[in-house]
C-alpha cells in the first residue's frame, strides 16, 4: 500500500514553484482560482490512488479552523 | 397520441356489509411498486388485497426509465415484453457542455441480455399493464377509491381503515405494505420521521408530443445556450412524447412556472421551434430522504414511502421494484412459516442498504448538476471546463450515475478466482441458454449452477446444469474449470465455489432463510 509522500520528493522544486507561479502570470484571481482547481483534478488522475489522495487532502486541511 | 385515461371501476367491498376474514397480505396503493408487491406475492401464492384512494393510473410520464433489472422483474411478473416492445429501447447518454459533446456512456456494451440497459416507458404505461395483469389474477383483490384513514398495529396483525365511496370499513391483515408515495400517509399516520436532505433547486418537467427524428438516447445539457446557466434533459418515450427537465433555480415560483403561457417558450427554446402540444407539466424539488427503518412490525414500507432520491439517476421507481424483489419471497416464506419473522429484518437491512447506495448517488449527481456558490461551482464548471481538453475528465462530468442493483453485503462463501460481477449478494448476471435466458431458468427458487461439474442433490433447492457457454463461462466461471453456485429465489448469488462441496452447498441452501449473525 502506497503512503502519500511527505518527504522530499521533487528534484527541482525550485523550478517547479516558478513554473507555478508563472503559469498564472497575466490570469485575474478568479482565472487562477479555475487554473488552481484543474491542475488538482489533473494530478488527482495522475496519482490515480484514492487513499492517497484522502492522506494528501486531509494534510491540506491540516491548520485549517472552519472559517 | 397523448395517453387515453380510463378510469376503473370501483366495487363495493364485502367489508362495508359484513367482517372480512384477515387477509394475508394488504397492499396500500396501485402504483407501479404495489402492483408489483401483488403480483410477486401471488406468484408465490399469497393473496393480497390493493387498496388505492385513486381509480386511474398516474397522470403524467413520471417514472420513465426502467433500468435492465427492473425489466426483469417485470418479465417475472408477466409484463416485461409488453414494456420493452412498448417502450423507447436505449443505452446511450450523452452529455453536453454548452453546444458541445462532452461525455458519452453505452450502459450495456456487452450482447446476451434478454433485457435492455433501459427501456423509457411512461408510468401509466407500466400501471396499466400491471393492473390487467392484477384484475387477471385470482389471489389479487384490487380496490380502487378505497383511501386509508388508518392504521393500528396488534401483536400479530394489523387493522386498517378504509374510505369508500359508499362509507368506511375495516379490514385486517398478518402485514401492510405501504407502497402509498413519496408523501405516504401511512408514514404521516404513523409519525415516523423522514429523513434527509432537501436540496434547494427546482426543476420543471414536462412531456410534450411532437413528431421528431430524434435518436433513442438520453440527452443532457450543462449551461446550454437554449437554457443558460442551467441544465437540460430530454428523453425519448413512445407515442412521440418527449420528456423535457429544465433546472429554474430556487427561487422560481412553480405556480407560475406551470403555466402553458411560461412553459412553451421555454420549450421552443430547447426543441428549436414550436411544432409540439404540451401533454403534462410538474415542477419538482430535489431531495434525498429515508425512513430509519423499513419493517415496523406489522407494517412494511417499500418504495417510495420508505425512500426518495432527486431524478436522473432513474433510481426511484427502479429502487422500488428492487424492494419487491427483496421483499417478496421472505415475506411469502414467513406467511407460510417456512421461516422466521426475522427473515424480515434482513429486507430492512437489505434495501436500507440499496436506498442508501441510491441516495449516496443521487446526492453526488444532484450537488454536480446543482453546485452551490464559491468552491462547489469552481470546482464543477472546471471539470465540465477539463473534460473539453482531458479525457479523464470527461468521465467526472455527474448528469446522474444510472440505477444498477447494489450488492449485498453478505458474508457467504466466496472465492475471488471467479468474475467480480457474479460475487455474492450481486444479481446473478444473465447469459443466453439456446433458445431461452439463464435467468428465466432461474425463476423465483433457490438454485443450485452446477458449471461444469456435478452436485449431490440439495434439500431445498433445484440443481440446475446450464449450458456452459461462452457467455456463461466469461460470467461465472472466469479460468475456473467448474463452478457452483446458490442462487436465491431473489436470483441474487448467495455462496459460490470454484469446486464441489456438498456439505457446503447445502449449508449455504439452508442459510437462505435464516438470518445471518
Amino acid at each position: 500500500m502506497t503512503a502519500l509522500i511527505d518527504t522530499p520528493n521533487l528534484a527541482d522544486h525550485d523550478g517547479f514553484y516558478a513554473e507555478l507561479l508563472a503559469v498564472h502570470r497575466g490570469l485575474s484571481e478568479a482565472q487562477s482560482h479555475a487554473l488552481n482547481a484543474q491542475l488538482i483534478l489533473i494530478l488527482a488522475n495522475h496519482v490515480g490512488d484514492r487513499k492517497v489522495l484522502s492522506e494528501a487532502l486531509k494534510l491540506a486541511r491540516q491548520g485549517f479552523e472552519a472559517g | 397520441m397523448p395517453y387515453d385515461y380510463k378510469p376503473y371501476d370501483y366495487v363495493a367491498p364485502p367489508g362495508l356489509t359484513g367482517p372480512e376474514p384477515r387477509h394475508p397480505v394488504i397492499v396500500v396503493g396501485a402504483g407501479p411498486i404495489g402492483l408489483a408487491m401483488a403480483l410477486e406475492l401471488a406468484n408465490f401464492g399469497i393473496a393480497s388485497v390493493i387498496l388505492d384512494d385513486n381509480n386511474v393510473v398516474s397522470v403524467g410520464s413520471r417514472a420513465i426509465c426502467w433500468s435492465k433489472r427492473s425489466l426483469e422483474i417485470l418479465d417475472r411478473l408477466g409484463v416485461g415484453d409488453r414494456c420493452v416492445k412498448k417502450g423507447v429501447t436505449w443505452k446511450v447518454g450523452r452529455t453536453f457542455h454548452r453546444d458541445c459533446e462532452v461525455f458519452n456512456f453505452d450502459l450495456l456494451p456487452e450482447e446476451g441480455h434478454k433485457m435492455p440497459a433501459f427501456v423509457n416507458l411512461q408510468q401509466y404505461y407500466v400501471e396499466e399493464y400491471l393492473v390487467e395483469q392484477a384484475q387477471a389474477n385470482d389471489l389479487i383483490d384490487l380496490r380502487f377509491k378505497n383511501k386509508v384513514t388508518d392504521v393500528s398495529q396488534n401483536p400479530d396483525f394489523a387493522t386498517v381503515q378504509a374510505e369508500t365511496p359508499d362509507g368506511v370499513y375495516t379490514l385486517e391483515a398478518e402485514y401492510v405494505i405501504a407502497c402509498d408515495g413519496a408523501k405516504s400517509p401511512i408514514r404521516e399516520m404513523m409519525g415516523l420521521d423522514f429523513d434527509g436532505e432537501l436540496f434547494e433547486e427546482r426543476f420543471l418537467i414536462a412531456d410534450i408530443e411532437m413528431l421528431a427524428d430524434a435518436p433513442s438516447e438520453r440527452w443532457f445539457w450543462f449551461e446550454p445556450t437554449f437554457h443558460p446557466g442551467q441544465s437540460a434533459l430530454m428523453h425519448k418515450q413512445p407515442d412521440n412524447i418527449y420528456r423535457i427537465d429544465l433546472q429554474l433555480g430556487w427561487n422560481a415560483k412553480p405556480d407560475e412556472e406551470k403555466k402553458p403561457e411560461n412553459v412553451i417558450p421555454r420549450i421552443e427554446k430547447v426543441v428549436g421551434h414550436s411544432d409540439f402540444k404540451l401533454d403534462w407539466v410538474s415542477v419538482y424539488t430535489f431531495q434525498c430522504r429515508r425512513l430509519g427503518r423499513f419493517v415496523h412490525d406489522r407494517v412494511i414500507f417499500v418504495g417510495d414511502s420508505a425512500h426518495i432520491v432527486s431524478p436522473f439517476g432513474a433510481r426511484g421507481g427502479n429502487g422500488g421494484l428492487q424492494d419487491v424483489d427483496n421483499l417478496g419471497w421472505k415475506l411469502a416464506a414467513v406467511l407460510e412459516s417456512r421461516a422466521n419473522s426475522a427473515l424480515l429484518e434482513t429486507y430492512n437491512d437489505e434495501r436500507i442498504h440499496g436506498a442508501d447506495e441510491n441516495i449516496l448517488n443521487s446526492a453526488r449527481a444532484t450537488k454536480f448538476m446543482t453546485p452551490a456558490d464559491g468552491v462547489e461551482r469552481l470546482f464543477r464548471d472546471q471539470v465540465l471546463a477539463l473534460a473539453g481538453k482531458a479525457r479523464f475528465a470527461r468521465g467526472w462530468v455527474n448528469s446522474g450515475r444510472l440505477s444498477v442493483p447494489c450488492v449485498y453485503p453478505l458474508k457467504a462463501p466466496d472465492d475471488p478466482a471467479l468474475p467480480r460481477a457474479a460475487r455474492p449478494g450481486a444479481v446473478a448476471p444473465d447469459a443466453p441458454q439456446r433458445s431461452d435466458w439463464l435467468l428465466t431458468q432461474l425463476g423465483r427458487r433457490p438454485v443450485v449452477l452446477a458449471l461444469g461439474c456435478d452436485v449431490a442433490p440439495v434439500r431445498g433447492a433445484e440443481i440446475l446444469h446450464p449450458d456452459v457457454n461462452d457467455w456463461v463461462r466469461r460470467r461465472y466461471m472466469g479460468e475456473a474449470a467448474k463452478a457452483v453456485y446458490v442462487i436465491r429465489p431473489d436470483q441474487v448469488v448467495a455462496a459460490r465455489w470454484p469446486y464441489v462441496d456438498g456439505k457446503a452447498v447445502q449449508a449455504a441452501v439452508d442459510a437462505i432463510w435464516r438470518v445471518q449473525g
